[in-house]
């Protein structure tokens, strides 16, 4: 039976993050963007609200909540209002912790989920895109080979969201002509990770080159153990969760640059009653509203364990382009002023030109 | 719960209406393109036994189900579904403000006898999308009132006109001083003396239906044919009850053209990935944007504009379901589906190259087609004008 509206549950988490991303993220944001730095405080805070571990089993020490792509969908959003790079700061250990839930060996799972259900933040992260023109998740450069027991990766890798932090990484790599998952934890020989990356937009998020030469991991570190992962289910989770991110910033813009088009006077009157700009902004309310239930779709059809390939991939070009233009109209709405670092709109537009290039660097 | 699994009885509306399209519309749609203002009676009475009549005013599109439906049906042909019997545009604003006694008076025939069309005529040769500008007057006469006026483009005009039991909902003021506080609608039966039939228009597409221009001389209907109250109060807030209930006649019947918009795109994107299928192209989903061919992007840009209007549409038409406010994303809807529309029509005629320009195939026709539904029932301008201001909670005055 089609229906447009969230549970009671999925309200309450919606207004939860919501306080979070008005009271604490948009206190800061502008702050973290200039220095580089995101408050750990800030980052325990979100850790304490559960996003990581309620879909965890309760055997494991999680909330023991269904896995659902439709709520994190709504949650992303919100936070990604907030701001995006603590948003993706924030749920980078879900890069670890979906993938290992939805497909990870009993092993893998027993291993590495209780340590996302205690009180401190959990650095994980995942290796997805790499370093080159004309990237393809599906036809990754980084190799995995198996030898003797183990499997040796090489390759390089970037945007590797907080990988300087992170306790163990996911990182995917291609193993005979396909993308697989491989857990490597901190300090093992032959993964070296570089400077920290220095990027237009998410400057707060800490993103890191990674190299690995030769470097050897334990066969049973494969995601999902001999038979592997189903990458393109993981690969439409991305998808999915990245596009109701750019939703998230792209109502950031929309709501900041409405609210300034009321009240700017210009000619007697304030900006908003001309149709040029009210019209700019008629057509970001529309297509905000179309991806953001385009979104809806795609994560229920995650959710139905139903074959999402299309409508993710459709939706995450949609959501690429729809951000661009919706950030970038804001800047235009708000002039001069809008290129200023003042105001948040510059902010919202470098960042969201990111969608296009992010690939992999969240999950829902 | 957020949710979008059609139950098993949408499922059931959606095939048998595709059938239908496929079956009995397909084959018949390039000749009554041709044929303008002729009657394709067989279909008429086909539908109306079959389908339609069973129906009766489930068919006005309150629903999912009915929304979809009409999508299906435009997907066989626009101009042949515009020609269905059933109460139409009419019927639409009887539901919206007619008292239970009216809507079981003027309703009910629509599943009986033999077939019956409704229409709403609205707009007049000195305005458009300005409806509170109108200038046909009802004057109440003892327990009558006496329309006078000319309007146009009357979708479905002439049916209503020339068939028994037909019916035509007509605004017009009450009080021309009292601008739109002096809007009503009044219904006005098939056969009312002092009314004439001027005019069939001819136009670029949906030719199948017919867009009528009426005149009303001194012509006279009961009293009781007003929907809703027949006061005029004076300029305070709750006077312009007559206009806003115009206006939400709208917030259901967007939803509705924005449906059968969606039909049009989709009868297009269809052929051509038929086409491409049989040319070997297969369109590459979850393969990077610079791996894609240009025509893989165009159909994907084609896809996804479908999906977003679509998307939209559904959620007004959910909204009225449930009986909430939709005023802006019926709005919402109707703009989209029609930029979406006239998008994907055109970009489907440019991407067949002779296949597209020729008459021949009906990739020429839907592009044709599809324009009227960035016109009718407000201008994608007008949605956006609406959209903009509700977002901005700016009255008419503040943003004109």
């Amino acid at each position: 039976m089609i229906s447009f509206s969230p549970s009671e549950d999925q309200q309450m988490i919606v207004t939860m993050v919501k306080q979070f991303a008005t009271d604490e993220m948009r206190k800061i944001y502008r702050h973290c963007d200039e220095s580089g730095e995101i408050p750990a405080q800030i980052i325990d805070k979100a850790w304490g609200m559960g996003f990581i571990s309620s879909a965890i089993p309760e055997k494991y020490g999680g909330a023991g909540e269904e896995h659902s792509a439709v709520t994190a969908s709504l949650l992303a959003e919100e936070l990604a209002w907030g701001d995006l790079s603590m948003t993706m700061h924030i749920l980078s250990p879900s890069l670890f912790v979906v993938p290992v839930l939805l497909m990870g060996t009993e092993e893998q799972k027993a291993k590495y989920l209780p340590a996302f259900c205690g009180n401190k933040f959990h650095s994980t992260t995942a290796a997805l895109m790499e370093p080159h023109f004309n990237f393809d998740a599906s036809a990754l450069t980084t190799t995995a080979e198996r030898k003797n027991g183990h499997y040796i990766l090489n390759g390089s890798k970037c945007f590797v969201p907080i990988a300087a932090d992170a306790s163990s990484l996911l990182v995917y790599a291609n193993e005979g002509g396909k993308t697989q998952g491989f857990i490597v934890e901190k300090g093992t020989a032959g993964l070296k990770i570089s400077e920290r990356e220095k990027n237009m937009g998410i400057k707060a998020l800490a993103t890191y080159e990674l190299a690995f030469q030769n470097c050897k991991v334990p066969k049973e570190n494969k995601l999902g153990g001999d038979k592997g992962c189903d990458f393109n289910t993981l690969m439409n989770c991305s998808r999915v969760a990245l596009s109701a991110m750019a939703v998230g910033v792209a109502r950031a813009a929309f709501e900041y640059s409405r609210d300034y088009a009321k009240t700017r006077i210009a000619f007697g009157e304030p900006i908003a009653s001309r149709q040029a700009i009210a019209f700019m902004l008629a057509e970001m309310a529309i297509e905000i509203d179309a991806t953001r239930l385009m979104t809806w779709e795609a994560a229920w059809m995650l959710d139905k364990k139903k074959d999402a390939t299309k409508e993710a991939s459709l939706l995450k070009n949609y959501a690429d382009d729809m951000v661009m233009v919706a950030t970038d109209r804001a800047v235009q709405i708000l002039g001069g002023h809008g290129y200023i670092r003042e105001h948040p709109v510059e902010l919202w537009f470098r960042n969201g030109r990111g969608f296009t290039t992010f690939d992999g660097m969240a999950i829902v | 719960m957020i949710d979008f699994e059609l139950t098993p009885e949408e499922l059931q509306v959606i095939k048998a209406a595709h059938e239908e399209a496929e079956k009995l519309v397909r084959p018949i749609a390039r000749y009554y393109d041709e044929h303008e203002h002729e009657e394709p009676s067989e279909l008429i009475n086909r539908l109306w036994e079959q389908t339609l009549k069973g129906q009766g005013t489930g068919l006005i599109g309150l629903g999912v189900g009915a929304v979809l439906r009409i999508e299906e049906a435009c997907w066989g042909d626009a101009g042949l579904m515009l020609a269905n019997p059933g109460s139409g545009l009419g019927g639409a604003a009887i539901l919206q403000s007619g008292t239970s006694d009216q809507q079981a008076r003027f309703l009910t025939r629509f599943s009986q006898g033999t077939p019956k069309w409704g229409a709403m005529a609205m707009t007049e040769p000195g305005c458009g999308s300005d409806t509170s500008a109108i200038q046909t007057t009802a004057v109440r006469d003892g327990n009558e009132w006496v329309l006078n006026g000319e309007k146009i483009f009357i979708t479905g005009g002439a049916r209503a006109f020339n068939n028994p039991g037909g019916l035509i909902v007509v605004w017009a003021t009450v009080d021309k001083s009292a601008g739109r506080a002096g809007m009503k609608s009044f219904v006005v039966e098939q056969g009312t003396p002092g009314m004439r039939l001027e005019k069939l228009e001819k136009k670029l597409g949906i030719r199948a239906s017919d867009t009528a221009s009426i005149v009303f001389e001194n012509c006279r209907i009961p009293y009781e044919n007003i929907l809703g109250s027949p006061e005029v109060r004076s300029t305070d807030s709750g006077s312009t009850a007559g206009f806003r209930r115009a206006m939400a006649t709208f917030d259901a019947t967007r939803p509705i053209i924005a449906a059968m918009a969606l039909g049009v795109a989709r009868a297009s994107l269809d052929f051509v990935k038929e086409e491409l299928e049989k040319q070997g192209v297969k369109i590459r989903y979850g393969v990077p944007k610079t791996k894609l061919t240009a025509i893989e992007r165009d159909v994907m840009d084609m896809e996804s504009a479908y999906k977003a209007a679509k998307m939209l549409m559904m959620r007004a038409v959910w909204l009225m379901s449930q009986f909430k406010p939709n005023s802006l994303e019926s709005s919402m809807s109707k703009a989209k589906a029609g930029l979406a529309t006239s998008y994907i029509t055109q970009k489907a005629v440019e991407l067949m190259g002779p296949l597209g320009y020729s008459r021949k195939w009906l990739l020429e026709k839907w592009m044709r087609d599809g324009k009227i539904n960035d016109i009718f029932e407000g201008t994608g301008q007008i949605n956006m004008l609406v959209v903009a201001r509700r977002i901005l909670e700016f009255s008419s005055r503040e943003l004109k």
